[in-house]
Formats: C-alpha cells, sequence, structure tokens
C-alpha cells in the first residue's frame, strides 16, 4: 500500500489524467443511460469536475477544491492555467481566421456592452446589499465582470481584503454559473454559429466559464468564443480601476 | 508531430509575450489577451504554411492532440475550483455572480434576435 501511495505522489499529473478519465467513462454512461444522449457527456463530465471541487473542498479544507487532497494534486496542475491556456489555444487550429476577422467588430462591440452591463449590475447589487462608497462598489462590480478583473482592481484603488475576496468569489460563482447555463440555455438564445459565440465571448467575459461552457454545447464553438473573451479580463482590468472608478466616484 | 506541438508553442509564447507587452503598455500589471494573440498567431501561421505547403497532417495532428485535451482539462479545472466558498460565500456573492449572468443571456437573445448574427 505505502508503495502505491509513493507511485501517486510521485506521478500527480498522470493520476489526474487517470481520474479525469474515469469521470469521462461515468459521464458518457450516465449521458447515454439517463439523458438518451440530450446533454453531452462533456458536460456532465464538467458538471461532476465541479461537484468534485465542491466535496473536495469540504474534505480537503483548502482553495482549490479537490486538488487540495494529496492523491488528487495533480488535478490543479492539469486544470492549472499553463494547461488550460495552451490547450484553448491549440482549438484555434480548427478555427477560420477569415470568419474571425468577419465578426471582429460584433465581437469588439460586445466586449464593451459586457463589462458596462457586468460591472453596472454588480454595483447595483452592491448597493442594494448596503455599500456606499466608491472603492467598495467599483471592487464588487469588477468581481462581477470576472474573479480576475475584482482583486486586481481591488487592490488598484486600495480596497479592504475581505471586499476583496467577496469580489473574487463573486468571479467564482459567475464562472461557475456561466459553465453550467451555457449548454441548458444555447439552444433557445441562438447560440450556434461561428459570429454568435464570438459575440457571446465578449458578453458573458469569463474565458473558462465560456470556453467550458462552449465545450459543453458544441466543442466546434470553443475558439470562436474563446478569442474574443480573452480579451475580457484585460480590458476590465483597465477600465473598472479607471473609468468606471472616477464616474462612479463622481455620483456619490 | 513534434513540429506541430513547437508551432503551437511558439504561437503560444509569442502571444503570451504580446499580451504582456500590451499589459504593460496600457499601465496594468496582467496579461492583456495573450490567449487572444497566440490564437490568432497559430491560425496565420497556419495559413501561411498552407500556402507554402508545409502543412501536413502530422503537423496538424501534434497540434490537434492539445485541442482535443481541452474539455478534460476543463474537468480538471472544475474539480479544482473553489466551488465550495462559492457556494458559501455569502447571500451577494450568489446574487451577483448569478443576475448578472441572467440578464446578459437576455440581452445576447435579443441582440441576436436583432442583429441576426451568422
Amino acid at each position: 500500500m505505502t508503495e502505491l501511495i509513493q507511485v501517486i505522489d510521485s506521478y500527480g499529473l498522470i493520476v489526474a489524467f487517470l481520474v479525469v478519465g474515469i469521470v469521462f467513462l461515468f459521464s458518457s454512461i450516465i449521458s447515454k443511460k439517463v439523458f438518451r444522449s440530450k446533454i453531452p457527456a462533456s458536460a456532465i463530465a464538467i458538471f461532476i469536475g465541479l461537484v468534485l471541487g465542491y466535496f473536495g473542498g469540504i474534505f480537503g479544507g483548502g482553495t482549490n477544491g479537490l486538488a487540495d487532497i494529496r492523491i488528487f494534486k495533480g488535478l490543479g496542475f492539469m486544470g492549472g492555467g499553463m494547461f488550460r491556456d495552451f490547450t484553448i489555444v491549440a482549438t484555434a487550429i480548427g478555427a477560420s481566421f477569415l470568419l474571425i476577422k468577419k465578426s471582429g467588430m460584433l465581437g469588439m462591440i460586445s466586449l464593451f456592452l459586457g463589462l458596462v452591463v457586468f460591472f453596472t449590475i454588480g454595483v447595483a447589487l452592491g448597493w442594494i446589499w448596503g455599500f456606499r462608497d466608491a472603492v467598495s462598489l467599483t471592487t464588487i462590480g469588477a468581481g462581477a465582470c470576472t474573479y480576475i478583473v475584482g482583486p486586481i482592481t481591488g487592490a488598484a484603488i486600495g480596497a479592504s481584503s475581505d471586499i476583496i475576496a467577496l469580489s473574487i468569489g463573486i468571479g467564482v460563482v459567475k464562472t461557475i454559473t456561466v459553465i453550467i447555463l451555457t449548454p441548458i440555455l444555447a439552444k433557445r438564445i441562438g447560440l450556434n454559429s461561428e459570429g454568435a459565440a464570438m459575440s457571446y465571448g465578449g458578453l458573458m467575459g469569463t474565458t473558462s466559464g465560456v470556453a467550458a461552457g462552449l465545450a459543453a454545447t458544441d466543442p466546434k464553438l470553443v475558439p470562436y468564443g474563446a478569442v474574443t473573451a480573452t480579451f475580457y479580463s484585460g480590458l476590465g482590468c483597465l477600465i473598472c480601476p479607471s473609468v468606471f472608478y472616477l464616474i462612479l466616484e463622481y455620483f456619490l | 508531430m513534434i513540429y506541430g506541438i513547437a508551432l503551437l508553442a511558439f504561437s503560444f509564447l509569442l502571444g503570451q509575450w504580446m499580451g504582456i507587452i500590451l499589459g504593460h503598455w496600457i499601465g496594468i500589471d496582467s496579461n492583456v489577451g495573450g490567449v487572444g494573440f497566440a490564437m490568432l498567431i497559430l491560425m496565420l501561421t497556419k495559413e501561411a504554411f498552407q500556402r507554402r505547403g508545409w502543412f501536413n497532417a502530422e503537423l496538424e495532428y501534434g497540434v490537434d492532440f492539445w485541442g482535443k485535451l481541452y474539455i478534460p482539462v476543463v474537468v480538471a479545472m472544475a474539480a479544482s475550483l473553489n466551488v465550495k466558498a462559492a457556494v458559501t460565500s455569502g447571500s451577494l456573492a450568489i446574487a451577483a455572480g448569478i443576475i448578472p449572468v441572467i440578464v446578459v443571456f437576455i440581452i445576447f437573445r435579443y441582440l441576436n434576435k436583432t442583429l441576426k448574427i451568422s
């Protein structure tokens, strides 16, 4: 037994490949037997991933879900920024540059519109919950954009650490909501073409949420949604602590 | 196959570098669209290679393999997210994380209908 633990310990990433493979096996069985293939296996696999992350948080007691449990630590590496970005970029090999150029303008407009809507509603909700100072409200609004924009904005304008933590929490809830709702609502909102995916990515923003949601909807759309969504956080980090903050400060 | 992976790595690193430079340039300490630049570079190099006849199935396989790994990586990412904190982080975090998303779904549906995005 100690030998097995030793193997698991030394080869974390390989263990993660096995774990994810088993999750996929279960997902495809559930997809076929329970949902008669109406819900794709990848959507179920991602959802199971979230559930595992939840239980990992309970039993591991850390901030990295299941990856905080020693034998599953490789999941943190496999699901970390390096692999995530590298594989998203790789999906672009199947995308058409012409299509992206054609919808580029639409994507840009979506980006700005998305940031304004998320920020405004975030600020409005912060106001309803009793926050009145521009710094806290801006940080909360930035958190509603993504969990990256929130803390960067908060740090830039000097928000307190509990507000920054709150903004990260908001962003993570957003990502999870987008992952779950995208495949469920895709048909109803007409998210079925490359151009639509590009403007969707710009509006929603969160790259992990959009790309995972699209992967569960139609893997063909992933590169188109990701290529615009990836500019959202950067643009948010630029606009939230400057333009948006100054506007709020002016009104308060 | 390794040429495909190397091409992907080249596009990735160049794109991330551009993202960081752009970030510095506009005065924020973060990567602005590095992944997006990398994707555009990969698509442009692919087209340039195709025109010269350098692009072959073997090369594409090296990139495609990583692209197919995307969904499994997302599953691993989902499992290592701080889901527990998100679920228990209080009513404001839940409200501000969910309500705008639903509003944007409605906006998107409306935009899609009026603009007929195709």
